[in-house]
């Protein structure tokens, strides 16, 4: 009996990984569990489900149909490098494992392996060098579009003048939060603000000395790097001592349904977007129709039109966009991650693209090129209304001060061509 | 059948005195290694060897450093985080500051610079014993994380303060960096774990193992025949720190090939460690491998059995992991608190009697 039992459930894992022929496959690394869960699944639930909404209302891409094994992280390295392995045997396209601290891990090995890597909004900066990270993604923005983007709004609304402001950066003490440290240090010295730095250990649930500091120091403007709970921690300690809301920005993971507190509490925080938000756009209408009325949604369904869904969405979007470019580029309906990597280099996210996909004016238009894989790194501001609890975007996509980022990117990048020995393309 | 032993004669000292001195179990240490070096290599894929069989090997050597410490000399450690994260970073300075010398060396080196860092936090435990012992050594690893993470000298200042490992060559073969070919990779940790426990294995039988276990026994009466419990104990402190120092060498440059200080050796790595050397059996070197094995095996293969075989969502999938592994440490304590190499004992007394038990 028990053997049987045994065989049977050798057999089906045998079964299982012999690799489906004409499959485009889209693995999600999620974690939808861990102190990072309540981040992690809205987003997974929002890259699985548009791609099922293509399986049921076009029939794939291209007329191939769309599949996302997905692998459980938990927002772990050696964890992550574990699904990495186990998922670029199915025939992967494309890895985007949320998380900078995998990205780091797995830009060596997936350059090796000739699949590129998506990574909106977070991993490695300097990534946007396509001259130097072949197989890396990170249009439309990145971490340091953001910490521009953010200070160039604290320098509007104090009037266009912030020498002498004290800005204090409270950050996740991990590759993520310390990303835009280099940023600001180098705005500090070029707009004569001065730069607190405020780090907070995972996973976050511990603030009060950093509050502490806070409170004594007073600093004019606080931004915020932080995900998981630390978001809510940092918030409601802010609420605690006081301090007021709309001076407060938040980068975009530390700006989504999570990270509010109940009522009026922290109406007028502010966070930059790279996205828009809300659900207000056609396609809600065929992921209501396709997946969620059709009882396909991916998790519980009850995150649809979160921020993080909608970010889930849109990089499936944007995946899926870069694999019919490649479709057309390559001639073929079963392209390679190889293939993709062209599509993603190529990409034109276009006003009309997006309106094709039904998500009109829903980011910033961009497009890939070989030496550029960071967009023009135009971000938004949004803010949170207690009153409707939700975000509203109150500040359009405009592009940060990319003289600054421009030459931080070079920089950073050709340390790590040196490090690793790379030859820069050329482009 | 098993363990025959009649007509098996020692005509040497040598002979008598050797580690496997029973030819069953000399002989099935030869074939476990004739396997490993011959066998596995043959049928690695990439998945094997990066998720299952080189993390196997590293932990296993962590064990071994940890189980020298707290199996063999009783000195309670909960610094290994720290200690790997220091062979790591060594590791990572060593290659980029050099980048001709060759990994062995390097790794070498690492062991050493942690087993003198080691040795340095071993001071407390000339004072101070057990929990209070633990106590001390948590501090250091909050210490040297806090450190390693704090000073940007030490990841060359990089903007996130991710190490990443370049790629190196031994021979002409790439050991390290995305290009290493799986089998290279494996056989290069294999060298070092079965190297490194063959080295534990002559040292604990030797002098210093005795002062060792001499103090673990009775730290007074140790003192009173003539153990040195200064030299006893910073020596443990030492070489327990170089096993684990080149553990992490080869963990964040064989295995991951980035790390993060505080997310790859965190506390939770010194916890997961001295679980192994729990689990596994303290004072014992086969026991550090089954340990490592259990707790870096069991998670991989329950993954691979509910998601792969039997469809679970990987969240529900995740957390079962935690249950069925978490079940499974308090059964095994509770029916042998010796841990799984105290249940290889008892099992090879049995067969050794089998089949005419008293």
């Amino acid at each position: 009996m028990k053997l049987t039992q045994l065989a049977t459930i050798a057999l089906t894992t045998l079964a299982i990984s012999v690799p489906v022929a004409a499959e485009l496959v889209f693995p999600s690394l999620s974690y939808r569990t861990g102190p990072y869960a309540a981040g992690g699944t809205p987003y997974a639930d929002g890259w699985a489900d548009y791609f099922t909404m293509l399986n049921k209302r076009d029939g794939g891409i291209g007329g191939v149909m769309t599949s996302v094994p997905e692998c459980e992280t938990g927002y772990n390295t050696a964890k992550g490098v574990e699904c990495y392995e186990s998922l670029k045997g199915d025939g992967a396209l494309v890895f985007n494992p949320l998380s900078t601290g995998i990205t780091y891990q797995l830009i060596p090995k997936a350059t090796a392996d000739d699949i590129p890597l998506l990574t909106q909004g977070y991993g490695r900066t300097s990534g946007a060098n396509g001259a130097i990270f072949s197989h890396v993604f990170n249009f439309p923005a990145n971490y340091w579009a953001g910490a521009s983007r953010i200070i160039n709004r604290i320098k509007q609304e104090a009037g266009g003048e912030i020498a002498g402001k004290n800005i204090a950066l409270v950050y996740h003490n991990s590759g993520y939060g310390k990303e835009p440290i280099p940023t600001l240090k180098a705005l500090a010295e070029k707009h004569g603000f001065e730069l607190t730095l405020i780090p907070v250990d995972h996973p976050g649930q511990e603030q009060k000395s950093q509050w502490l500091q806070i409170r004594r120091e007073r600093p004019d403007n606080i931004i915020l790097y932080g995900w998981g709970v630390m978001n809510q921690v940092a918030l409601q300690e802010a609420a605690n001592i006081r301090y007021p809301m709309d001076q407060m920005f938040g980068i975009w993971w530390s700006g989504t349904e999570n990270d509010k507190l109940d009522g009026m509490a922290s109406h007028g925080y502010k966070a930059a977007t790279f996205h828009n938000v809300g659900t207000d756009y056609p396609v809600y209408a065929d992921i209501n129709k396709h997946v969620v009325d059709a009882g396909l949604a991916a998790g519980d369904g009850s995150n649809v039109g979160s921020v993080l869904y909608n970010r889930g969405m849109y990089a499936a979007m944007t995946a899926a966009t870069a694999a019919a470019t490649a479709q057309d580029m390559h001639g073929t309906a079963d392209i390679t991650s190889g293939m993709m990597r062209d599509g993603l280099e190529n990409i034109n996210m276009s006003d009309a693209v997006m309106a094709a996909a039904g998500l009109p004016k829903f980011g910033p238009e961009f497009a890939g090129s070989c030496d550029n894989h960071g967009g023009t790194g135009q971000v938004g501001i949004q803010q949170w209304d207690g009153k409707e609890q939700a975000w509203k975007l109150i500040g359009g996509f405009e592009a940060p001060d990319m003289k600054v980022i421009g030459g931080l990117i070079k920089a950073d990048s050709e340390a790590y061509a040196a490090e690793n020995n790379i030859t820069p393309r050329d482009c | 059948m098993f363990y025959r032993e009649s007509g098996d004669f020692k005509k040497t000292y040598q002979k008598d005195s050797q580690t496997f001195p029973i030819k069953f179990d000399r002989m099935r240490y030869y074939f476990v290694l004739a396997v490993a070096f011959l066998v596995i290599p043959m049928f690695l894929t990439d998945y094997m060897a990066n998720a299952v069989m080189i993390p196997f090997l590293v932990w296993a050597i962590a064990a071994l450093g940890l189980n020298i410490l707290v199996g063999y000399t009783g000195q309670l450690s909960l610094g290994t985080g720290g200690f790997m994260a220091v062979g790591a970073y060594a590791t990572y300075k060593l290659m980029t500051a050099f980048p001709g010398m060759d990994m062995v060396s390097i790794i070498l080196l690492s062991g050493l610079i942690t087993a003198a860092v080691g040795a340095l936090f071993g001071l407390p435990s000339l004072r101070i014993k057990g929990f209070y012992l633990a106590v001390a050594t948590l501090a250091s690893q909050f210490f040297l994380v806090w450190l390693l993470n704090k000073v940007p000298w030490f990841y060359n200042y990089s903007a996130s303060g991710q190490i990443s490992a370049p790629q190196r060559e031994m021979f002409g073969v790439i050991i390290t960096g995305p290009h290493a070919t799986p089998v290279a990779a494996y056989i290069f940790c294999l060298v070092f774990a079965v190297g490194l426990a063959w080295l534990a294995r002559n040292l604990t039988r030797g002098r210093l193992g005795r002062s060792w276990m001499a103090i673990r026994d009775m730290d007074i009466a140790a003192e009173i025949i003539g153990v040195n419990p200064l030299m006893a104990k910073l020596s443990a402190f030492a070489v327990s720190s170089f096993f684990i120092g080149i553990a992490g060498s080869l963990f964040f440059s064989v295995y991951l090939g980035a790390a993060e200080v505080t997310e790859a050796f965190g506390i939770t790595v010194s916890f997961a460690v001295l679980f192994m050397v729990i689990i596994g059996g303290l004072g014992s070197i086969f026991g550090s491998f089954v340990g490592a094995a259990f707790m870096v095996l069991m998670p991989v293969l329950l993954k691979n059995v509910l998601v792969g075989g039997m469809g679970w969502p990987t969240d529900l999938a995740a957390h079962f992991e935690y249950i069925i592994v978490g079940g499974l440490i308090i059964i095994f304590l509770i029916v042998e608190p010796h841990g799984l190499a105290q249940m290889a004992r008892v099992l090879k007394e049995k067969l050794r009697l089998w089949p005419f038990p008293h």
